[in-house]
């Protein structure tokens, strides 16, 4: 390799592909995707960790995210996929990197990646919502009325300006429950262009049925995945991965 | 007592203010207590936002220093930005840390460290959110000891009102010794109140206590004299200085934040004083004796930090990198221990007489070869006789020249604008200069897109240097100067498309001169504009010159002196200046004697290699220089066993 040009450095293929399961908890929620990036390509090298890298004169380690929660949200489901120059034993690669992170970016399953089109198998999100100091039925009567609705458009401030889109048709399902201080919207939302996200059917509530949340909710997203066959469920998207290493 | 977190209540503010990650903690490395299980709880402020305070050095080394004791916690705050001070003080959430958010008016000390009287703004806003009084005269047993600390420490008048204490030079046995003398005070019951205690730390000499001390005034405006107004309080406060540095090798584990930092790599401080005497470096003037840390420590430090920060980039750190007895043989060994990894190695402050293409090649061996920088200051070589930044024209463009033959493409030079003695002509020079590189880069790499960059400041005359005496340049002449350079550089007309211009306008340097040189008085005029509003003054887009002439209008109203009395007045050696009781360990006879020679265009050599010239540093602080070489071997690293892979590897 030309020295002068590269600085000696060797590209080395990936061997092997990773899908991780994150959970970004408590304080570390208001951590947005860039500092996530961050701190887990750190995370990574102080694993030891076996990364691969781009070519090129700026190399970087081989990672894709999918679908990042927003800023402030909570999360038990985030997936990010890694590739290696060594085999990687997943269940060490889970413990170790899990130790390596800060608690509140917890590590919660690793597969080998033995399937394609892992993107496409995250269908839908479960998002629970906590409203402090909302009491149940109020929240109750938005929802029905929201969800009565066949279209609720909302606004949201995007890089390209203000954009107008329909907050309803992506809601497949919301129920409500009682929560010790406060009523919990539990919403699956399918995935989509734009993303419709919690803070839009909050704020279509509020359009659809007056209701105004004064305290800052706590939104967490509790699953990411295929739809089940109930049209609703949300489903582990390492299963296929899963009986494959099995097989 | 215990003390509770603050967090339930500042969690509900959090997404409603900008980049809420900065306020949540949860660095790497970072250290909680149990508040009950220790004697003295330390709170470490560096007075700026997070991302520009977490990197500092300073405080990481003295959180690690302090908390390594068993009967002491300490944690650290940040300044918080005007959307979230609007809604703590809606809310009556207090200032927190951000370790464990608790209240910082609960902390027995709150240490402030200043890099630059900028900060001294965002100090106020951080005292008043802690619910502790402003001025430290109406403080009680209750409220925390506010310490300054930093490099602007070592005039800390124009603060004397809102500290309790400062501490000069280094902090790592400073605050060692404070924290012994609070653990004692507490231990037996606070006998005395506030009082005794900061008796206790005025009389051992630790840190300097501005209450104990009276200034009286000429009528003219000038200071009569500062003197003790307690038996048993020293004259002079003399400054700290921790000799052999492989002792202390900090920070061990380097805070790793979560949020996006101004500085994205690990730091290790390779050496720390400088004597290369720059008349108008107040950190080379302060920080004598050079004092090196070893190879060997080093090479430690830096792979013990890799690992515990996951960091690609690593900065070897002090005030003329490349001025190490053992740069090249560090730089080699490192380049070689992390061949073909992501590491890569930057020396932030090289001089051009020191710098050399092989070092240069070592440091890029595993990086890019994106820029190198070099501040020659001063644009003719009159005017840097007069500063002492002894670099010949010579000595510059034969190292661009080497850089562009060598593969790069950019070369950056500092330079300063409104230095002692300086006419138009000297810093019409520096478009001469530029127009030189340029051209000798071209001709050495054959190419025509190689790139200069000239980035000019205005000069701030600092305490405890020989410019300490010296006329600040007016903000207008120092902007008509700027503006003349940046024509004559834009009218090269072969050339202007290769050299770009930086520039940084004169008020802003206005207020840091009066700050710096600042006494007593001054205080009123801080208080005033933080008052009226004003915040974090190193930010332009918050800076407001008006604002600062305004408050100052108001607090000069009854004093014989005004803002051009501190800045643009020159002054006599009889004068009692602000920090005369401030012991740097610089002999003034000797600054004086250096400020005529910086008159007379006199250079004075680095007395690490020719003998001693008496500034009175070693004698006076009985310090001694510490350089290698120590002809050390740096051995290649061992391989690490990985824990991840698939077969145990065994």
């Amino acid at each position: 390799m030309a020295r002068d040009r590269d600085p000696g450095r060797e590209i080395i293929p990936a061997v092997q592909k990773l899908r991780i399961q994150h959970a970004k908890r408590d304080r570390l929620r208001f951590t947005s995707h860039r500092d996530f990036q961050r701190a887990f390509e750190r995370a990574l090298k102080r694993a030891g960790v076996p990364m691969a890298y781009s070519a090129g004169f700026s190399p970087h380690p081989k990672i894709s995210y999918a679908n990042a929660a927003p800023t402030g949200v909570a999360s038990e489901a985030e997936y990010v996929e890694i590739g290696v120059v060594q085999l990687v034993d997943p269940e060490k690669l889970r413990a170790v990197l899990d130790e390596v992170l800060p608690p509140g970016l917890d590590i919660l399953a690793v597969v080998e990646a033995r399937t394609p089109d892992f993107v496409a198998r995250l269908e839908a999100s479960h998002w629970q919502i906590e409203l402090p100091g909302t009491s149940k039925e109020t929240l109750e009567s938005a929802v029905v009325t929201f969800m009565a609705a066949a279209e609720v458009l909302v606004e949201r401030m995007t890089k390209s300006g203000v954009r107008t889109f329909d907050a309803r048709t992506a809601v497949i399902r919301a129920n409500v429950e009682l929560g010790a201080d406060c009523a919990i919207l539990q919403v699956v939302v399918r995935h989509g262009v734009p993303a419709v996200r919690p803070d839009d059917v909050l704020a279509a509530l509020t359009k659809v049925a007056d209701f105004v949340q004064e305290i800052p909710p706590r939104v967490t997203r509790l699953a990411q995945g295929p739809l089940l066959e109930d049209g609703w469920s949300v489903g582990d998207p390492f299963s296929l991965d899963r009986e494959a290493t099995q097989a | 007592m215990t003390v509770q977190s603050v967090f339930p209540a500042l969690e509900q503010l959090l997404p409603r203010v900008q980049k809420p990650v900065q306020y949540v903690g949860g660095e790497l490395n970072a250290v909680i207590k149990q508040w009950d299980d220790t004697i003295v709880r330390w709170c470490l402020m560096y007075p700026d936002a997070y991302e520009v305070g977490i990197p500092n050095q300073g405080v990481q080394i003295l959180y690690e220093v302090l908390n390594e004791r068993q009967d002491t916690l300490c944690e650290r705050t940040y300044a918080v930005w005007p959307d979230l001070e609007k809604l703590m003080r809606e809310n009556g959430v207090p200032q927190f840390t951000v370790d464990a958010h608790r209240p910082v008016g609960a902390f027995d000390a709150l240490g402030v460290s200043f890099s630059t009287e900028l900060g001294y703004t965002n100090m106020l806003t951080a005292i008043d959110l802690a619910g502790v009084p402003l001025h430290a005269a109406d403080r009680d047993e209750t409220h925390p000891l506010v310490i300054a600390g930093g490099h602007a420490a070592f005039n800390p008048e124009a603060i004397a009102t809102f500290i309790d204490g400062a501490v000069l030079g280094d902090g790592e046995q400073a605050v060692l010794a404070i924290t012994d003398i609070i653990a004692d005070f507490k231990n037996a019951g606070s006998p005395g109140g506030r009082e005794e205690l900061l008796m206790r730390l005025a009389k051992s000499g630790v840190m300097y206590v501005p209450a104990f001390y009276d200034v009286e005034y000429l009528e003219d405006g000038r200071i009569r004299r500062v003197a003790p107004n307690r038996p048993g309080v020293p004259w002079r406060v003399a400054k700290h200085t921790v000799m052999d540095l492989d002792e202390w090798p900090y920070p061990k584990a380097p805070l790793v934040p979560i949020a996006e930092s101004v500085h994205e790599r690990m730091s290790v401080e390779i050496f720390r004083g400088c004597t290369r005497g720059c008349r108008f470096c107040q950190a080379g003037m302060i920080t004598r004796p050079v004092r090196e840390r070893s190879m060997t420590t080093i090479a430690d430090m830096v792979a013990n930090g890799l690992a515990k920060t996951g960091y690609e980039e690593i900065g070897l750190l002090s005030l003329s990198s490349a001025d190490h007895s053992e740069i090249a043989e560090i730089a080699k060994g490192l380049a070689d221990r992390y061949e073909n990894t992501q590491t890569s190695l930057s020396l932030p402050s090289t001089r051009v007489d020191a710098f050399n293409i092989d070092l240069a090649n070592e440091l890029s061996r595993n990086g890019r070869r994106s820029g190198l920088t070099f501040a020659p200051e001063g644009g003719s070589e009159r005017i840097r006789k007069v500063i002492n930044k002894m670099v010949t024209e010579e000595d510059l463009i034969r190292t661009v020249t080497a850089a562009y033959a060598s593969g790069w493409r950019q070369v950056k030079l500092y330079f300063m604008c409104g230095l002692p003695t300086e006419e138009d002509e000297d810093v019409l020079q520096i478009a001469r200069l530029a127009h030189e590189v340029i051209k000798a880069g071209r001709e050495a790499s054959g190419r025509n897109d190689i790139r200069c960059t000239v980035s000019i400041g205005g000069f701030v005359p600092k305490p405890h240097t020989p410019f300490q005496w010296a006329a600040q340049l007016d903000h207008e002449t120092t902007d008509a100067r700027l503006y003349k350079l940046r024509d004559a550089i834009r009218q090269d007309k072969a050339f202007a498309k290769s050299i770009g211009v930086r520039y940084h306008d004169g008020k802003p340097g206005v207020v840091e001169g009066l700050l710096s040189r600042g006494d007593r008085r001054v205080g009123k005029v801080i208080e005033q504009v933080w008052r009226d509003g004003q915040r974090f003054d190193g930010w332009s887009e918050h800076f407001s010159y008006d604002r600062w002439m305004a408050a100052a209008e108001i607090a000069f109203a009854d004093e014989a002196v005004d803002v051009n009395w501190y800045t643009i007045r020159e002054r006599e050696l009889s004068e009692v200046l602000a920090w005369d009781h401030l012991d740097s360990g610089l002999d003034k006879e000797w600054l004086w004697d250096d400020w005529q020679d910086a008159l007379s265009e006199v250079e004075v050599d680095d007395c690490r290699w020719t003998p001693c010239f008496d500034c009175g540093v070693c004698d006076h602080m009985g310090t001694e220089i510490q350089v290698g070489p120590t002809n050390a071997v740096m051995l290649p690293m061992p391989t690490i066993p990985s824990r991840v892979a698939a077969t145990s590897g065994a």
